[in-house]
This record gives structure tokens, C-alpha cells and sequence, in this order.
């Protein structure tokens, strides 16, 4: 299986493309913020992408998280959907390539969940240091589980805090979308088919007699 | 899929054809097994489903996790091409900036058109529908009764494989014995809505959809379709053995490399490539109708996207069947001399009584369902149970407040995950670790989607014009929308909220989301459900239709439209079935023109 670190990562003529808008653009505007999180030239994969293939992370579009976003975005992906008997940890699935592929993304959903991400990722940081010295990725669970539960929290009146609050809501459902594209997602939440068969049972007599249904399609 | 360029094509053709999908693939299958010479026009590219089709793909395979985007609205896996609400160059207009006026514009341009990811349910008009102004003083009556059209209806459902159970209900045509196929198991979802409905009166029976559940029987049908025809006999029952029964897996919505669900691309055009008489351009986007001095139409002028450059098409009789907007767009465009308004609208009805379907929808989580044991729910790829219409007589009685019928389709969701979370934020909200995977395994699979599709009623308000200064990238003047709902319309909408609330409460389940409080809360915008009908409504005369019941136009003889422009009303029932059963007798009919020498 590919590591994240044999994905396509940014090119070097990507990021001189982006040099050269920058340089463009600063010369209309007495000051530009050229912070990775706002800079998205990438093209989406069109009307007319080839659909029967396999595509990987990293395919269409360049993945953009730096180092230190990926070690906090891995830490917390696990911290959400951790190692258990319902099957192995998000990291492990490749979740963190998922939010970095969807983060990237030229499409306006993806870079609005793309700005609360980033901005999620700077705070969470920002907390663990000032609470423990540290980066979240370098806390022991505990700890991280502690910051969580701030985020948890639905009350927050703080705008800092529901602001983080938001970005947790939006990284676990993006974490859950991508651990449960995966056969062992699969596994996990229950799903079994996607495979040829030569007949259709429908619901088996187990599932039909715990909710009181007879099958009305006799063959 | 063979194709020919715009050089190959011959000086002049029987019969040239606009699109296709479903009126243009019919069209092109009956007239070519007849012997008759037939170019087809196809503004996409060429598409090959056996080739092209995701069939198997994951979410994890695919971009986002498969997500819809701008550039494929439905999802990646979705087989739609070059298509979508929006198309780069190819912009349509507002004629309202109200947001409760809006029309959206499905468009898909390519080889099959919408054939190719539609969801293959396939109801038949029943006789009220052709008659609804007969019945209750609304909208218009159609040309035509019920009984003309049924042999059309048994012919092409014989042809496609419609699975489906006959229940003698009203309104809700059975098929004659032998022509559907067995229909599949109830899933859970199915079988628990149908065992709410039946506490809360509301019928739930077995769909009719276009999937294979079987092999056709390739032996005896094709004798059937086309008696004394041997030669057309042997094509199609080559083509029915090349298509295998459904495996299921796959949603239906990618298409279907093994032809289990009907496609033009699967069905339609392969006999009639077969037949040796058929050409397909592709990429080849229909501008205008052709009018020759005799004032008869001669041929379509198009843009050949390849090269940019207008072309042209001759043929004997021409046929329209691009999509009812597309239609109706080519014909304003095609203004002349003759045909000041547009080719065919002296009667100034060409783009009026535009319907789409009433669509809304309810869903509820049922505690019933939650973790219940994991089994394979993937089914026939689509619906396998609805209900039809049930409250005809209530409705006639005047108990109702809305004139028309609806059916109900049922979601379950045990399906595929990927891509979004496959269950909703608040279910799990505040939670992580192993608690928050245990709470994704409880619920999922425990909500249901209850979905109202329903008739509107033809009105002034809703209809197509050319925009006056929009072009679009090859300079052709494109349409502008004007959208209203009506009352009948949105307290149809809030009857089957009601309706679906108290399906849901049956289940032992509880409604999501806020209560609606009126109609225009929940309606999904004109046209979003890809239904759009009318625009070149037929009927008993020239003055107050644009064609007459054989889809043939009164101005211009041959003529014909076999899209979905010619309905004059559109039933809850979906229009796919229909296009398909009038674009087949309208066929039968310039094939009879052809033998009396007439064409």
C-alpha cells in the first residue's frame, strides 16, 4: 500500500506557479497574505474525468498539507476513530490523505471545509501549547482527549471556542467519510455487498424476525 | 460505439434524428429494424457503458470519496458526462430572480443522454392521466385515451425488461401476462414501509423498473415485437442475449456494462447499428430545423464541436427528440420567413406549459433498525417498492385540498458508505473514540427516505422563451426559464409530508428535521428532478397544440417530437416510459408514410 509519503506531492512548477501569481498579485495590492491556506490554483478533474479507473489521493490534485499539519491531522484522526475491536485506527485507512485530498480541492464546498480545517488545525496547536508545552501530535492520549473534549462541548459562547467546536464537527465527519469508504470501514459500520451475485435473498430470517417483517415477495 | 464524422455522412437520409436518449434511441431502433436510412445527431461524444461504466469502483477509489462536485453533480461515479445543472459556455437564464421561481436544467450530453444514469422506474400513464381536464376541470386533456397507447407500452417493456408485480389497482395499469419480469425481494426498508403503510392506509406494492431480472427471453419476444420481420427478428434477439441478468451490486446510476438495466446505449442503438442503416455523429449540437422551399423540413443545421464549423444534415422527415428544452430551444431558433416565431409555432404554444414533478421528501431515523445484523442490501441497484397513488376517490370527493396524485418512493440506506459521512452529524455529535464507531454501527442503516413525486398541473406561468441577449459559446441564443408553482402544487407537497410523518411515526421512528410550514419549504425547484415535460404539448387541433397525437407538428408535416415536449400533462408517473412507448408508435407511423411513398 502507498505511505503518504510515496503520494504525488506538490511539484516544483506548482509551487513557482504559485510564486508568480503572488509576485502578480502583490504588485495590484500594497500587501498579500501568502499563507498555505488560502493559495488554490489547482483545477478540478472536469466534466469528463475517465470513470473506470481507480484513482488515489493525490490524482487529480496536488495534496497541500505541510508536515506539521499532517502529524496533528493523523494525531487527532486517531484520537477520533482510534484502534479497537471494531477494526484498526484512521491513520491506518489513510484518512489523513482523504482530508488533505479534500482540503486541496478546487471546488467551493471543499475550500470553505478547507478554511474551517485549517484554522481548526492552527488552534488546536495553539491550545496544546499553552495547556502542555507541546504539539497535540506530541501529547499522550489523555491529554489529546482533553482537548477534544473542549471541542466536544455544544455550549461554547466564546467565538475561539465554537469556532473549534465547529471544526471538530466538520473533521470527524470527514474523518467517518473517508474510514468508512474502506473495506475495513465497511467492516466496521456493518456494510457487506458490492460483490456479483447470481440471485437476491433480500433480508435474511434473522434480521426479518427481530423486526416483526415477513418477506412479501414470494419467488 | 461506431460513430461516422460529419464527411462520412450520406447526401440524404430518410429519416435524421436530434438526440439519443430515449425518444431519439426508440425512434432510431424502430425505423432502422424497418429498413428505413437514419442519421442521428448527438450534441456529446460517443459513450461505450460496456467499456466505461464504474462498475465496482469505492468510495476510497475515488475523488473525495466520490462526493458530488460542480463538475459532477451526482457524485464521480455517476455515469452522467459533459452534463449537469451547469455546463461551462453553455449557460440558460432566470426569467424571475425569485428564488421560489427558479428552474433548474438538467442537461447531458452524451451518447444515451439521460438514458444512461436515469433511475430506470418505469410506471405506465394510466387512463385518467390522459384525461385529468375530462376529470376535474384542470389542465388539458391529451389527444389520445389510455387504450391507444397500452399495445406501445406492452411492446416497449417487452423490448427493455421492466420488472414488476400487476396489483389491479386504480389508475395503475397492470402489463399483460408474460411481459414483466419477477420483481425483486423487499429490502428492509420496503418491507417496513410497506407494513406502515398498511396501519396507515397507505398501499405499498412492488415498483416497476427497467432492470433484468432474468435473462429476456430472446426466443420469443423478438417474433412478438416485430412480426413477419425476420431480419429485425434476429437483431434484437441477438441484442437481448448480449444482456445479462442484474448481478446485484452496483447502483444503477453508474450505468451498466452488462446491460442488466435499459440504456439506449445498451439497448436501443446497438440493433440499430446492427441494422447496418443507422449513422450516429457524435459531438454534432442541432442549431436549427431545415426548411425547404416546399415548406416542408429538410435536414438540421448543427455545430460540429470537433471542428467549430456549421454543418449540415438531409433527410426526408426529421425528428426532435434532444430533451424537451433542447427541443423546444432548436425550434424558437429555427425562425425563417416561413416561420417567423420558430419552426412549428403558429400556434405560439412552442416552450408554454412547461411541468416538472413535484418533488419533496421526508426522512426518519427508526430505533427499530439500529444495529440490526449486517446483511447485503444492495438489491436491483435502485427502488424496489412504491406506492402508487391511493386516494382517488377521496380526491374526487373534493376531500383533498390539491388536485393530482403522487407516488412514494422508498430509500433505505443501508447502502455503500463513502465519501460523506454515512451517518448524520447529529447522531454522533460530542462523540469520538471506540463510543462514537459504536454509535456509527448503531445507527447506520436505521433511516429511511420517504420521497413524493407528484403531478403538476400545466400552467401559464411556467414556460421557456429564448433569451434575448444570452448566446451561448457558439453564439445560439439560449433559454430563458420563467417557474411558478401553483397551490396545487405545494399543499401536494405538504400532504405528503404529513403523509410520510405519520409512515415514519407507524415505524416506531421519529422525523428528522424541522417541521415544514408550507409547501415552498420543501419543494425542490422546477426542474430539479428531471422531469421537465411539455414545451410543444399535442392535441385535437392547430390552434391550442403544437402537435397532433402521432407527435407529428401541424405546421410542418414531417416534422415529429418524441422527446418529452409533445406531454401535455405529466403524471406522477415517470415520463421515461412514455417517451419511449409515443416515440414508437410515431415511428410506426413515418414507417407507414415511408410505404405509401410518402415521406
Amino acid at each position: 500500500m502507498d505511505t503518504h509519503e510515496t503520494l504525488p506531492r506538490l511539484s516544483r512548477r506548482q509551487v513557482l506557479k504559485w510564486f508568480a501569481a503572488a509576485a502578480a498579485a502583490s504588485q495590484a495590492t500594497p500587501f498579500l497574505a501568502f499563507s498555505q491556506d488560502s493559495v488554490h490554483d489547482a483545477v478540478g478533474y472536469g466534466s469528463d474525468p475517465k470513470l473506470n479507473e481507480i484513482y488515489k489521493r493525490g490524482d487529480f490534485w496536488p495534496l497541500t498539507f505541510s508536515s506539521k499539519q499532517r502529524k496533528t491531522v493523523t494525531a487527532l484522526a486517531d484520537v477520533i476513530l482510534p484502534t479497537d475491536d471494531l477494526g484498526p485506527a484512521a491513520s491506518q485507512l489513510r484518512v489523513p490523505d482523504f482530508i488533505d485530498e479534500w482540503v486541496s480541492a478546487p471546488y467551493p464546498k471543499q475550500q470553505a471545509d478547507g478554511k474551517t480545517v485549517l484554522s481548526g488545525l492552527k488552534w488546536i496547536d495553539e491550545e496544546s501549547n499553552q495547556r502542555f508545552k507541546k504539539n497535540f501530535a506530541d501529547l499522550n492520549i489523555k491529554q489529546q482527549q482533553s482537548i477534544c473534549d473542549v471541542m466536544c462541548k455544544q455550549d461554547h459562547t466564546d467565538s475561539k471556542l465554537k469556532q473549534a467546536a465547529s471544526f471538530f464537527r466538520t473533521f470527524t465527519s470527514l474523518s467517518m467519510g473517508a474510514y468508512y469508504s474502506t473495506p475495513e470501514g465497511w467492516k466496521a459500520i456493518g456494510y457487506t455487498g458490492n460483490t456479483p451475485s447470481p440471485t437476491f435473498a433480500g433480508p435474511p430470517q434473522e434480521v426479518l424476525d427481530k423486526l416483526g417483517l415477513e418477506q412479501t415477495v414470494k419467488s | 460505439m461506431p460513430t461516422i464524422s460529419v464527411s462520412q455522412s450520406k447526401a440524404e437520409y430518410d429519416v435524421a434524428i436530434v438526440g439519443s436518449g430515449a425518444g431519439g434511441g426508440q425512434m432510431a431502433y424502430t425505423l432502422t429494424l424497418a429498413g428505413l436510412k437514419c442519421v442521428m445527431l448527438e450534441a456529446g461524444r460517443s459513450y461505450d457503458p460496456v467499456t466505461e461504466t464504474p462498475m465496482f469502483q469505492t468510495a476510497d477509489q475515488a475523488p473525495l470519496g466520490g462526493a458530488s462536485t460542480p463538475d459532477k453533480d451526482l457524485g464521480f461515479w455517476d455515469s452522467t458526462i459533459d452534463g449537469g445543472w451547469d455546463m461551462p459556455g453553455e449557460p440558460y437564464t432566470q426569467g424571475s430572480t425569485s428564488k421560489d421561481q427558479e428552474f433548474t436544467w438538467w442537461r447531458s450530453r452524451m451518447m444515451g443522454g439521460r438514458t444512461n444514469h436515469w433511475g430506470r422506474i418505469s410506471l405506465r400513464n394510466g387512463p385518467y392521466d390522459f384525461k385529468g381536464r375530462s376529470r376535474d376541470g384542470l389542465g388539458f386533456d391529451w389527444p389520445i385515451t389510455y387504450d391507444e397507447i397500452q399495445p406501445y407500452y406492452d411492446k416497449v417493456e417487452m423490448l427493455i425488461g421492466v420488472y414488476g408485480t400487476n396489483e389491479g389497482m386504480e389508475n395503475t395499469p397492470d402489463s399483460p401476462p408474460g411481459v414483466l419480469q419477477p420483481p425483486p425481494k423487499g429490502r428492509v426498508g420496503d418491507l417496513m414501509t410497506q407494513k406502515a403503510g398498511k396501519k396507515v392506509g397507505v398501499p405499498v406494492i412492488p415498483i416497476h423498473r427497467a432492470v433484468l431480472t432474468r435473462p429476456l427471453d430472446a426466443d420469443t419476444i423478438p417474433a412478438k415485437l416485430h412480426p413477419g420481420n425476420k431480419k429485425a427478428q434476429k437483431i434484437v434477439g441477438d441484442a437481448m442475449r448480449a444482456r445479462a441478468a442484474c448481478f446485484w451490486a452496483t447502483p444503477c446510476g453508474r450505468g451498466c456494462s452488462i446491460a442488466a438495466n435499459y440504456q439506449s446505449t445498451t439497448v436501443h442503438l446497438p440493433p440499430a447499428l446492427a441494422t447496418g442503416n443507422l449513422d450516429i455523429i457524435p459531438n454534432a449540437h442541432a442549431r436549427e430545423v431545415l426548411i425547404g422551399k416546399n415548406g416542408k423540413a429538410s435536414g438540421f443545421l448543427f455545430v460540429d464541436k470537433t471542428t467549430g464549423k456549421e454543418e449540415r444534415v438531409n433527410a426526408k422527415a426529421v425528428v426532435l427528440a434532444a430533451s424537451s428544452g433542447e427541443s423546444v430551444r432548436i425550434l424558437l431558433n429555427s425562425e425563417n420567413n416561413q416561420f417567423p416565431d420558430g419552426v412549428a409555432n403558429s400556434s405560439g404554444l412552442v416552450g408554454k406549459y412547461i411541468m416538472d414533478t413535484v418533488g419533496s421528501s421526508l426522512s426518519g431515523q427508526i430505533p427499530a433498525m439500529e444495529n440490526l445484523p449486517p446483511h447485503n442490501d444492495d438489491g436491483a441497484g435502485g427502488s424496489h417498492f412504491y406506492s402508487p397513488w391511493w386516494l382517488y376517490k377521496e380526491q374526487l370527493a373534493g376531500k383533498l385540498d390539491f388536485a393530482r396524485g403522487y407516488h412514494i418512493e422508498i430509500g433505505g440506506t443501508r447502502r455503500m458508505p463513502g465519501g460523506n459521512s454515512p451517518v448524520p452529524g447529529d447522531y454522533t455529535r460530542g462523540l469520538y473514540g471506540t463510543k462514537l464507531k459504536e454509535e456509527a454501527r448503531r445507527y447506520y442503516g436505521s433511516f429511511i427516505g420517504l420521497a413524493c413525486r407528484g403531478e403538476m398541473i400545466p400552467n401559464k406561468n411556467s414556460y421557456a422563451e429564448l433569451d434575448p441577449t444570452v448566446k451561448d459559446k457558439w453564439g445560439i441564443p439560449v433559454l430563458r426559464w420563467h417557474w411558478k408553482w401553483t397551490d396545487h402544487e405545494l399543499n401536494m407537497a405538504m400532504h405528503a409530508e404529513r403523509t410520510f410523518a405519520s409512515m415514519i411515526e407507524a415505524m416506531g421512528g421519529k422525523v428528522r428535521g424541522t417541521p415544514a410550514k408550507t409547501g415552498l419549504d420543501i419543494i425542490r425547484p422546477g426542474g430539479n428532478v428531471k422531469h421537465e415535460v411539455g414545451g410543444a404539448r399535442m392535441g385535437d387541433n392547430s390552434k391550442d397544440s403544437v402537435c397532433n397525437s402521432l407527435n407529428q407538428t401541424w405546421d410542418v408535416e414531417n416534422l415529429f417530437l418524441t422527446d418529452a415536449a409533445p406531454f401535455v400533462t405529466n403524471a406522477d408517473k415517470n415520463p421515461t416510459l412514455s417517451i419511449m412507448a409515443f416515440s414508437w408508435r410515431c415511428a410506426d407511423h413515418i414507417i407507414e408514410q415511408a410505404r405509401q411513398g410518402n415521406l
